[in-house]
């Protein structure tokens, strides 16, 4: 990736240049998508299909993709799950702490749209684009393993055939309405766990 | 005092709880087999310190009912001497939701008090670290309570 932007400057005034810069960027974006790391993030049942694709039946390192719980050994996050109100600026925080490139892959009907939880709740959090960009959507409640498969070799496809020039998946985070980015985890997006409510209690002390 | 041959687990808490405490006697009944004890709020902290002695050495949980005009408190009590478990029931008025904490008796009431107090509003009287637990700390309004209003809630509409 450092290879190819530092080589477009010096390429791009070169006669024939673009057809070098292309290859490069054609090499680059097919070997990204044979190894896409996976950040596990399993908040509700669709974590149990998830955690079959790791397994034996399914076994997942085969096509690449090998969970990590750390988000920056990672390229795609699978949100396999509900996410509720109060774990969002987790998600956001562990998504923004992510290495470019990175890719999300959302997992079940409650990752893309909220699913069953969508009429009716106080508590939940409708689709998991609604604060981060999502690459791929598997509906499903839950998915099987062969359909996060699939999803993660549409990934694979979208990333080998999306080239540089159209577009990068943080170039079309910045374009998403009303969110405050949070790069690299910088400033502490997550509430503090002190900040506490005002407190009705009278005889209670104690704080965290 | 022991259990007697062919004698229910709840006929004994039953014997052994009007024996030992005969004030709590008039308070407990038998429904949907589980023992039922319905205590006035002043007397929750010590009709639980006695259901422990009595040997209730289990907390199981703690949970709200929004009755209208009035909460019901339902503490869930277990014990392995009787073979059986005991509802611990206790009503305080909507507009003065407040009830002594069992932190004291039973630790693990402890988060099971947070969460009534996050989902209903009742406020238990001594508890260390009353706070919400599943709910972010700025969240405004008990969702379990009837009367709960969200804008963000969408409504189910009737064809699904």
């Amino acid at each position: 990736m450092a290879l190819v932007d530092s080589l477009t400057s010096a390429l791009e005034s070169m006669p024939g240049g673009g057809i070098i810069l292309t290859s490069m960027d054609a090499l680059a974006d097919w070997s990204r998508g044979q190894s896409l790391w996976a950040m596990p993030m399993g908040t509700a049942c669709c974590a149990m299909e998830l955690i079959a694709a790791s397994f034996s039946k399914f076994d997942f390192d085969r096509l690449g993709t090998f969970p990590r719980p750390d988000p920056r050994h990672v390229d795609v996050m699978i949100v396999a799950g509900t996410i509720t109100k109060k774990m969002q600026p987790a998600v956001r925080r562990l998504y923004d702490q992510m290495a470019e490139p990175k890719y999300v892959i959302a997992m079940g009907n409650c990752a893309v749209s909220g699913g069953i939880f969508y009429y009716d709740t106080y508590s939940v959090v409708r689709g998991v684009d609604q604060f981060m960009p999502v690459d791929v959507y598997i509906t499903g409640c839950p998915p099987r393993p062969e359909a996060l498969e699939d999803g993660v070799l549409q990934l694979r496809e979208q990333i080998r055939t999306r080239s540089l020039a159209e577009g990068r998946s943080y170039e079309r985070e910045l374009t998403l309405p009303g969110l405050e980015t949070d790069r690299a985890g910088t400033t502490d997006a997550v509430r503090p766990v002190g900040d506490a409510p005002a407190r009705t209690s009278s005889g209670a002390g104690g704080t965290l | 005092m022991t259990q007697r041959e062919g004698e229910s687990g709840l006929e004994y808490l039953r014997r052994k709880l009007c024996s030992v405490y005969p004030d709590l006697c008039p308070l407990f009944s038998i429904e949907y087999a589980d023992g039922v004890l319905l205590v006035p709020r002043e007397g929750v902290h010590g009709a639980a310190v006695n259901l422990k002695a009595l040997g209730f050495e289990r907390f199981g949980f703690v949970t709200a009912v929004d009755r209208g005009a009035r909460f019901e408190l339902v503490y869930r009590l277990q014990s392995a001497e009787f073979g059986a478990g005991l509802f611990l029931k206790a009503e305080v008025p909507r507009d003065d939701a407040v009830i002594d904490t069992l932190t004291d008796v039973w630790p693990a009431a402890d988060w099971h008090e947070r969460e009534v107090y996050d989902m209903f509003g009742i406020e238990f009287r001594g508890h260390p670290d009353l706070r919400r637990i599943l709910l972010p700390d700025d969240w405004v309004g008990f969702p379990l309570r009837k009367d709960y209003e969200d804008d963000s809630v969408i409504p189910r509409p009737d064809y699904i």
